[in-house]
């Protein structure tokens, strides 16, 4: 009896059939397109063909997709990772590692030792998918990809948690010039490091290692950055895109089926409508006519000519997936407009849309010109463009021309989302998309890709479907998998399209903008971007909204529009913008290196011209270009981190003890440190974090969605091992110091008992002391003789009265600590007030100090020219106030201060900036009372999330818009 | 300082001629907790609707951010309110509050924010909490309230222990969970007029309760043994756990879920914990532990009657659960679940009960610590634990959830066989540091 393996992944199905021996005697594999009955039983009928005699016959089916299939065929089914484990102990008998990228999965599998199985988790990218995304968004194949990367020169560190973030991260990296060989090879790198981070969590990964699944079996560059990380030569063995196929029917014991009569029942099996749905979007061939009109769907845009002297205003929006420019007259009419894919990189687009303008008008007389998006620094560059624009200054201006009283603008673009409201005129409100939630345009147009549709045949599909699925509202890996299950449902594509259409409107409205209801939203609004262009994506966000709404005819042009006003608003004496004959011998080249300017280390980009002129990217301050910058800068982030620096390690007459410098400990080093100090230990405090620092300890994390924060800690635990100390002191302390601000003094969980973790996690302390007894330093009295026992415990006696009088001198360098902080930020302030400068309050936590942590953010914004303090600097000046949330954490107790301290100023030259590091639990809830507090006093309240991600063009926007809102604010009231 | 001038107090006044609603959690502890609320003079309602609607009712009116279990109490809640069904000028809401370190603290907060934007302002919201957090004239918990609900908790865990250590191996089909529900209903009759409260009561039912499911005629085969613990919440709610037990029912397993009373002392055992570790009044934590001594007794009573029938799995005392989780977390570690869910994952293990789900909100703060953060050291421990961490979240769909847990299933179903065989599958622990030290 032959025996039939059927695995059932998440986009590709996969065959095998075994004769008695267990041989191999046909196998396939093929996409299938979410038609997993069809094609499945097309598959099996091959078999059928291929084996005539055989009509009793094994049959097992593994895989993701394949579970509800299989229990409602009645057919045997078996776990795919179970599956794995019996094909490789049977095949593979040596192996010690086996590791599976799959369409959607990604796992690994310790197989000696204590077996244990890791799959990813709810969160997670690093997966074939992710690579598709990624191939998509370079415009290549993967095997492509493998082999660009084969001929890498350098690697960028790519955010390595989820697709989303890495497209963050490798969308400027585009528009900065970089090479794709060398962003295929960071991709690849990034699916490694999350494998490894995300996976093996506390194992190492070591023995013989075998690589299964699509991506390691088809990219062997993949295969050499996996050997390269691990320190080992993985092996990819024949049928490696098999072996789940192989454990199902190798897991067959007695169980066989009529194989034609299966065959017959997966043919006729219809699978129930049993997906959730909502309303469609139009109920009828009529009322989408209607809708039509209202909007003049498909109506081409309008030109008019130039007008006299040929006079004319050029507008380029480089956006993150497309390039957009316009042309404007004297009064302001369109006369030309190009919307070109953007498939990496900008230049030579911008410039084959130059060329275009000037052989079309030769007799142009440009006047002005501006860019604004992504690429707005590269291309004012390269063309020598007047001016840049924030991209949502662009986009009010252009709204504006639509719809004079507009009080709300929805952009959904390709890879981001902004909505702002308008207030008084000035913009007053702005939300972007957090790396998390951007489903947006080109996450329609990844899935329109995977069905083999284009984003405007797959958008319209969706237009008469009768029941859209309710994919409701979430991040891009989730919708994978709720897709994947709406299509194991049996729902059609039109549904699904329509399903996708309604959610990314979902994830704007509920992810992105949090409305509660549509009301607040305003009466005028305008939508705008690409995507609103597809009817199904503006008919959802109307249904959703419960409003209409005004879609300008050039919607997709609008960056690019608005940016033509504001250089027609703004025109220099002369245009500088790149002659036709300069144009035509245009020519740019990209070289990579690394700056050595701090120890930042960040990887630039330098674009040459063929007119010497360079434009660098990839920095995340001004160092590296060289500016002039006289302003002293003001920076309380840099006075905060030499306060910190003087508590510097040294040995003392007794033990060392080493302090992590993570979380909590950023601000009571000055307290442990002078503790230790009076008791005659010596102490070595961590080394700054690094990337590579945190490299060191990321196998020993045990959860990846833990805040970043946190997971450097490991490294640095990792740090003071080497460095060899005598005890690692890192308390645990579920509360605070009590400064009066709230209802009560805790610490997040987090921070409160991560010590816990640690102690659970790093095996490599098993050599040394570790010392994380619960403390409370908030019970000043208590506090000496409950440490007196631990020390006794540890390191013999201590008299008591010297360990009481080591205390006070510890509470009183803490508080002189803070004194001071506080004092140099009202110095800051008062300063800030007297030469008229804005100031940015950088809301965080006292670890969002750590430069790792913050990528620079700080630096960032005193490059903007404004004078930057810290929230625990103005805390004490305000008393205990109402909230409407339980005030019960010390550090975030300190934010809403901050807040009432900015509320209460009317100083509109004060704004806040919320820093909030992915993950973190307790911030889903200051955010909101922070904003609270701001917006009752019309404030404009900025966050800004951040995470391992390391680029900041989209902080560079936030900022920038936020200083452009700020200053027509102060106009207006003014 | 709480934000109070927007408060609705439920006052003495509505307690005549309001309606409270209440989000379902535990559904056997609840349906007799609803009772003891009952017999007070309160009308109270609890909500056990499961429709998809919740959950977008939720997202729409929380931060998504928030965890799983805000989203889905107060979604339920709104949905049942614009439901047409309460009138909502006479209708109250009830939620508990901890009060702890965990934002779970704050739910109840959102919820009143949540009201406010759905334009239904004016509903009280009823916090339940034994800290003082927040007071409403109408609504008084002490002492007395205090016993009967730990009563409540008590008759719940009784039920539900024995209900799964009955029902996968019973020989009629059904038998099982029908006694359940008597005993549900019995139960709740006597709470409703006053009764069953008292601890000689307490004793006779509860030997009557456990011979009743002794009487079943069962049929015991070997079967995976799975135990769930987790965010309280997900932990009990199939709600939020797409109907966990359930799933394990269907695929042959038998299921035990640790009481409720645990976490109840855990809450308690904490404040006396944050004496001994941090200092404080000396008076105060005598009578903590008075009150401790006290409450155990209804414990004593649950574990004594339990071990009278050899048949079943007696539950650990909370005391004992500590001492459990000793040798890998401190005691001091009490946000959200605490040392109390690595205590329980150890007890599962000690009771052959070493397939274990943690169930958790998608980022769950405590669970980084106490569940995803301690399985490497409890596998340290014991080799042979198998346990899964399955994230719960609006986003995360069954398919995926089902297949982590099957994979688990499929590698217990392993060790169950092998277990037959006599023979044991070659595990052994990396060397682990078992000297870290700790607060002893």
């Amino acid at each position: 009896m032959i025996r039939i393996g059927l695995d059932v992944g998440s986009t590709t199905l996969k065959c095998v059939v075994l004769n008695e021996a267990d041989e191999v005697i046909f196998k396939k594999y093929e996409r299938h397109f979410s038609q997993i009955s069809e094609k499945s039983a097309e598959m099996l009928s091959e078999i059928r063909d291929n084996f005539p005699n055989e009509q009793i016959v094994g049959l097992c089916v593994s895989g993701s997709a394949g579970m509800g299939f299989a229990e409602q065929a009645g057919i045997p089914f078996v776990q795919e990772v179970y599956a794995t484990r019996v094909s490789v102990k049977r095949l593979l008998p040596e192996t010690d590692v086996v590791i599976e990228l799959g369409g959607e999965d990604a796992k690994i599998l310790f197989i000696s030792g204590m077996m244990e199985v890791r799959m990813n988790g709810t969160c997670a990218g690093g997966t074939g998918a992710f690579i598709d995304q990624m191939s998509t968004l370079l415009g290549i194949t993967p095997a492509e990809m493998n082999e660009l990367a084969s001929r890498h020169s350098k690697i960028y560190s790519v955010a390595s948690r989820c697709g989303v973030f890495a497209k963050s991260d490798i969308q400027p990296l585009l528009n900065q010039g970089a090479q794709k060989s060398d962003i295929s090879a960071s991709i690849f790198a990034a699916v490694v490091n999350q494998t490894i981070a995300g996976l093996a969590q506390g194992r190492e990964i070591s023995g013989n290692i075998v690589y299964l699944g699509g991506p390691l079996t088809f990219l062997s560059e993949l295969r050499t950055l996996f050997d390269k990380a691990l320190g080992r030569n993985g092996l990819c063995p024949e049928n490696s895109l098999y072996y789940v196929a192989l454990g199902a029917a190798l897991m067959n014991g007695g169980s066989c089926v009529d194989l034609h009569e299966t065959v017959e029942r997966i043919r006729s099996f219809s699978s129930s409508e049993g997906f959730r749905s909502c309303h469609p979007l139009f109920t009828s061939e009529e009322e989408y006519a209607a809708f039509r009109k209202r909007h003049k769907s498909g109506e081409a845009i309008e030109y008019h000519p130039l007008l006299e002297g040929n006079r004319a205003y050029i507008g380029i929006d480089a956006g993150s997936t497309t390039v957009k420019g316009v042309v404007l007259n004297e009064n302001g009419e369109l006369v030309f407009s190009k919307y070109l894919q953007n498939s990496g990189n900008p230049v030579p687009i911008v410039q084959g849309f130059l060329k275009e303008v000037y052989s079309k008008f030769p007799d142009i007389n440009i006047v002005s010109s501006a860019s604004t998006g992504y690429g707005e620094e590269i291309i004012k560059n390269a063309f020598h463009i007047d001016m840049g624009v924030v991209e949502t200054i662009a986009h009010f201006s252009a709204a504006r021309e639509f719809d004079p009283d507009v009080d709300f603008i929805i952009d959904i673009g390709g890879q981001d989302i902004k909505c702002f409201k308008i207030q008084n005129g000035a913009i007053d409100n702005i939300f972007l998309n957090e790396a998390c939630s951007s489903g947006c345009g080109s996450f329609l147009q990844t899935f329109a890709g995977a069905l083999g549709f284009s984003i405007s045949e797959f958008a319209a599909k969706g237009i008469l479907a009768e029941r859209p699925v309710d994919l409701g509202s979430r991040c891009t890996v989730f919708m994978n998998s709720s897709v994947k299950q709406a299509q194991k449902d049996g729902a059609s594509i039109e549904n699904i399209s329509a399903g996708l259409s309604l959610s990314v409107v979902k994830n704007a409205l509920y992810k992105v903008i949090r409305v509660a209801n549509s009301d607040s939203l305003g009466k005028h609004i305008v939508v705008q971007g690409g995507t609103f262009l597809n009817d199904a994506v503006l008919r959802a966000f109307e249904q959703e909204t419960g409003k209409n709404v005004t879609r300008p005819p050039i919607a997709g042009l609008m960056g690019a529009y608005g940016a033509a006003l504001y250089a027609k608003q703004n025109p220099p004496e002369k245009s500088g913008i790149i002659s036709p004959e300069r144009l035509d011998s245009f020519t740019h080249s990209v070289q990579a290196i690394t700056c050595n300017g701090c120890q930042n280390n960040c990887r630039l980009t330098v674009n040459t011209f063929d007119d010497g002129g360079k434009f660098i990217g990839g920095n995340r301050c001004e160092k590296p270009l060289a500016l002039k910058n006289t302003n002293k800068k003001y920076n309380l982030y840099d006075y905060k981190k030499e306060l910190l620096a003087s508590y510097a390690s040294f040995k003392g007459e007794r033990e060392t003890i080493g302090i992590p410098m993570g979380l909590n400990m950023f601000e009571l080093l000055p307290f442990w440190h002078t503790f230790f100090k009076s008791l005659g230990f010596g102490v070595t405090v961590s080394p700054e974090t690094t990337r590579k620092l945190y490299l060191k300890g990321q196998h020993t994390i045990p959860s990846d969605t833990v805040c970043y924060p946190a997971k450097v800690l490991h490294g640095h635990i990792e740090a003071l091992l080497e460095s060899g100390v005598d005890a690692i002191f890192y308390p645990c302390m579920s509360y605070n110091l009590d400064e009066g601000l709230g209802d009560n003094h805790f610490n997040c969980p987090v921070v409160a008992y991560y010590p816990e973790v640690i102690g659970a996690n790093v095996t490599a302390l098993s050599g040394t002391k570790y010392i994380y007894d619960y403390l409370g330093i908030h019970r000043r009295r208590d506090f000496p003789k409950k440490i007196h026992r631990i020390l006794e415990r540890e390191f013999g006696k201590i008299p008591l009265s010297d360990v009481k009088a080591a205390a006070e001198k510890a509470y009183e360098e803490y508080n002189g600590y803070m004194a001071r902080i506080r004092k140099r930020g009202k110095e800051y302030l008062s300063l800030a007030h007297e030469n008229g400068l804005p100031v940015i309050v950088l809301c965080g936590r006292p670890y969002h100090l750590d430069s790792e942590i913050n990528h620079g953010i700080d630096k960032l914004i005193c490059d903007c020219g404004a004078v930057l303090i810290t929230e625990d600097s103005i805390s004490d000046a305000v008393c205990e106030f109402p909230t409407t949330v339980l005030n019960q954490w010390t550090y975030h107790s300190r934010l809403y201060a901050a807040a009432k301290y900015i509320a209460d100023s009317g100083n509109l030259d004060i704004n806040l900036v919320q820093l909030v590091s992915f993950g973190c639990g307790v911030d889903a809830i200051t955010t909101d009372e922070v904003r609270k507090i701001l917006e009752k006093s019309n404030r404009i309240y900025t966050q800004i999330k951040i995470d391992e991600i390391t680029n900041l063009g989209a902080v560079k926007i936030r900022l920038r818009s936020l200083f452009a809102a700020a200053e027509q604010q102060k106009r207006y009231r003014n | 300082m709480i934000d109070n001038k927007d408060r609705i107090e439920f006052t003495r006044e509505m307690k005549s001629n309001y309606k409270i609603l209440f989000p379902n959690m535990a559904d056997i502890h609840f349906r007799i907790l609803q009772k003891v609320f009952l017999n007070y003079g309160y009308d109270i309602e609890l909500l056990t609707t499961a429709d998809s609607g919740i959950i977008e009712e939720g997202l729409k009116y929380v931060h998504n951010d928030t965890c799983y279990p805000a989203l889905l109490t107060i979604g339920q809640l709104l949905t049942a309110l614009k439901s047409g069904k309460y009138d909502v000028n006479r209708t109250a809401v009830m939620m508990s509050q901890t009060g702890g370190g965990c934002r779970a603290s704050n739910y109840i907060h959102l919820l009143r924010k949540a009201l406010k934007n759905s334009g239904m302002g004016q509903v009280p919201v009823i916090s339940v909490n034994v800290a003082g957090l927040e007071k409403n004239s109408g609504f008084k918990i002490n002492l007395p309230v205090i016993r009967r609900a730990i009563a409540a908790l008590a008759y719940g865990d009784l039920l539900m222990l024995l209900n799964n250590q009955t029902k996968p191996y019973e020989v009629r089909k059904g038998e099982s969970f029908a006694n359940t529900l008597k005993w549900v209903d019995f139960i709740s009759d006597r709470f409703a007029n006053g009764r069953a409260f008292s601890q000689r009561e307490l004793k006779g039912y509860f030997s009557r309760i456990v011979k009743s499911y002794a009487d079943i005629e069962v049929n015991v085969t070997p079967k995976v043994k799975v135990g769930i613990v987790g965010e309280i919440y997900v932990k009990y709610s199939a709600l939020a756990n797409n109907g966990l037990e359930d799933f394990l029912a269907s695929e042959g397993c038998e299921v035990m879920v640790p009481g409720l009373l645990g976490f109840a002392f855990y809450c308690l055992m904490n404040n006396i914990e944050d004496i001994n570790l941090y200092g404080g009044s000396p008076a105060k934590k005598a009578a903590l532990e008075a009150l401790l001594k006290y409450l155990t007794k209804f414990e004593t009573c649950l574990i004594d009657a339990v071990r009278a029938e050899p048949r079943f799995t007696a539950p650990a005392s909370a005391a004992e659960l500590r001492e459990l989780a000793d040798p890998v977390i401190g005691r001091g570690c009490k946000m959200g679940e605490g040392w109390l869910l690595t205590a329980e994952i150890m007890e599962l293990i000690s009771h052959g009960y070493e397939n274990v789900i943690c169930a958790q909100p998608f980022g769950c703060l405590p669970n980084h610590i106490v569940g995803k953060g301690m399985i490497r050291k409890i596998r340290s421990l014991h080799p042979e634990a198998n346990i899964v961490p399955i994230d719960y979240d609006p986003g995360a769909t069954r398919v995926n959830q089902e297949n982590r847990i099957k994979l688990m299933l499929a590698v217990a179903r392993e060790n169950l066989k092998s277990g037959e065989d006599g023979i044991k599958i070659a595990v052994f622990s990396p060397d682990y540091d078992k000297k870290a030290v700790k607060n002893s």
